[in-house]
């Protein structure tokens, strides 16, 4: 693998950049995998990643049927937090947030991690209380938090309306100093370099359409482009069609997929330099280093593969971003796109074995996974190498919905997340 | 933006004065505390989430505010067809 440096950079412009290597190879799948992961998203990437580079499984392929990064990886509003309230759930995500500490030196590409901070709003005395809990809980899990009143919050925004006698007053926040955002699509790319280099195959424009099951156990994949593909372990990464796939296993999983909206707006000058997000009116935003706004919509109200989304959840979400920044009202919306995700009745993943033998899923990760994209790789990786799932992955098993021990973020959370 | 027709006001009306509220015909045990754990997390938390004919319950709730079924297509968005309540589908899902 070409080392990436400033000096390469030198070197290449000699050359009007001409001869960069290729990131990754395009091989041709052998007949047999220690591991396959289906699914090229961010978190199947970083899986592979993590199995190759850490727990020295390099005999895997990522087979994905589009191309890579092209699923929720790369159609999400960026934003990185691990301000949950569960200690699992926040466990879990600040292990994914350390490691986005260190990845781009990692895996010597810039995934262009900035941390500058994230608000979560608070307009009701409710969600107030509900914040200094949080916060509370963050800061005994060793992760970084502060409550805010809205004098505070208009200093970090000063373009935020936080005066009193709007419909829904900006009362305080909670503030996440190391939260902030990356570039989705350099995630992607970043961990599929890594995983190319250490020997991983990756499979593009490839679907897995069944599983090879013998005796309650997996031991291999069918795919519509190369047939039969043998493994030993196979990890489903396959977010919004995780349901559909897990029919093909002959089991059921507690989903439901629905779309899931993101605009940009037209680029314009630095102006919000952190990340605001509320849960009551329902929106979030923040300004790309290019310069559009990027704006979440919360899930269309019913189930559907369309990567688009409804109108009515666009319109509300503006709504919710002219109540809190009137500044933004002549903006213009550039783009709009949606992606397909998994939602869980506790709005927590699944990160599991599954009743077929040797056969994993990773799912469920819902409106809110990209922020966990290194950290779920990494106990995804570590649970495929061992065959056992890692402590950090236990609380998230897809029985928990049999015995009753739910981590139950919605009730702490809301809504998206 | 759907059109969708309710049964009860029998009319079409636009998607914003209608809330899904998940799949449709999920029946209650009959005698819960004799439910396994695992009978009991089923009815609970999974649901069918096909890529294809699915059966809804919708209410009209800025209207008549009753709760009727619908049978749709969650890949096309098609509404094939829309009944009440008691009701059986004349397409089902596979
Ligand atoms: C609009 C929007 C905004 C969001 N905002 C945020 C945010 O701000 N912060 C945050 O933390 N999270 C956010 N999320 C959620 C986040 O994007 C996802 O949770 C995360 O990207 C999931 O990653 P993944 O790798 O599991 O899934 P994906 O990136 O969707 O990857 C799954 C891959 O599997 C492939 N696949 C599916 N079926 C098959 C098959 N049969 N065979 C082969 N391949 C298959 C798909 O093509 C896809 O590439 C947002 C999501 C959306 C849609
Ligand atoms: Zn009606």
């Amino acid at each position: 693998m070409q080392h990436y440096s400033g000096f390469g950079l030198l070197k290449h412009s000699l050359s009007h950049h001409e001869n960069w290597q290729r990131i990754w190879r395009n091989p041709t799948p052998k007949k047999k995998y220690d591991v396959i992961i289906v699914g090229g998203g961010g978190h199947g990437l970083a899986t592979a990643y993590y199995l190759a580079k850490q727990f020295g499984v390099t005999n895997v392929a990522v087979i994905e049927k589009g191309y890579l990064g092209g699923g929720n990886t790369a159609r999400n509003t960026t934003i990185v937090r691990s301000n949950y309230l569960w200690d699992e759930a926040a466990h879990l995500y600040e292990h994914s947030m350390k490691l986005w500490e260190g990845l781009s030196q990692d895996l010597n590409y810039n995934v262009m991690f900035s941390q500058r901070g994230c608000l979560n709003l608070g307009h009701t005395l409710q969600d107030m209380r509900d914040i200094e809990r949080r916060v509370n809980a963050n800061r005994l899990n060793g992760i970084d938090g502060e409550v805010l009143d809205a004098q505070q919050v208009k200093e970090i925004v000063p373009i935020l309306d936080c005066s009193s006698d709007r419909r829904y007053p900006v009362m305080g926040a909670s503030w996440q100093p190391r939260a902030g955002v990356a570039r989705h699509d350099a995630v992607a790319w970043g961990f599929a370099r890594g995983a190319d280099a250490h020997g991983v195959d990756l499979i593009q424009q490839t679907e897995v359409v069944d599983f090879i099951i013998e005796d309650g156990t997996v031991i291999g994949v069918k795919t519509d482009r190369y047939g039969e593909i043998r493994a030993d372990r196979v990890g489903c990464v396959v977010a919004g069609n995780s349901s559909v796939l897990a029919a093909k296993a002959g089991f059921e999983l507690p989903l439901e997929s629905h779309p899931l909206q993101a605009l940009v707006s037209e680029p314009i000058k630095p102006i919000l330099d952190t990340v605001v997000m509320s849960n009551h009116v329902h929106g979030y935003a923040s300004q790309s280093d290019k310069g559009d706004l990027v704006i979440g919509a919360g899930i269309d109200g019913y189930t559907g593969y369309g990567q688009r989304g409804s109108y009515g959840t666009i319109e509300h979400t503006l709504q919710a971003i002219v109540e809190m920044f009137p500044i933004f009202s002549r903006v213009r919306m550039n783009r709009q796109w949606g992606g397909i995700v998994d939602t869980c009745p506790d709005a927590c993943p699944i990160v599991s074995e599954t009743p077929v033998k040797n056969l994993f899923f990773n799912c469920g990760w819902g409106t809110g996974g990209f922020k966990a994209t290194p950290g779920s790789g990494n106990v995804f990786a570590a649970s495929l190498a061992k065959g056992e799932m890692h402590e950090l992955a236990k609380p998230f098993s897809m029985f928990r919905y049999h015995n009753g021990a739910l981590v139950d973020e919605h009730g702490a959370a809301g809504v998206a997340h | 933006m759907l059109h969708i027709y309710c049964p009860h006001c029998c009319e079409y009306r636009e998607e914003e004065e209608f809330h899904a509220k998940g799949q449709a015909h999920i029946v209650r045990p009959l005698d819960p505390d004799a439910c396994t754990d695992q009978e009991w997390g089923e009815f609970m938390y999974f649901r069918k989430n096909p890529r294809g004919i699915h059966h809804e319950l919708w209410v009209h709730a800025a209207g008549c505010r009753k709760f009727f079924n619908v049978t749709r297509n969650t890949q096309t968005y098609e509404i094939k067809e829309v009944y009440k309540v008691g009701e059986k589908p004349t397409i089902v899902a596979e």
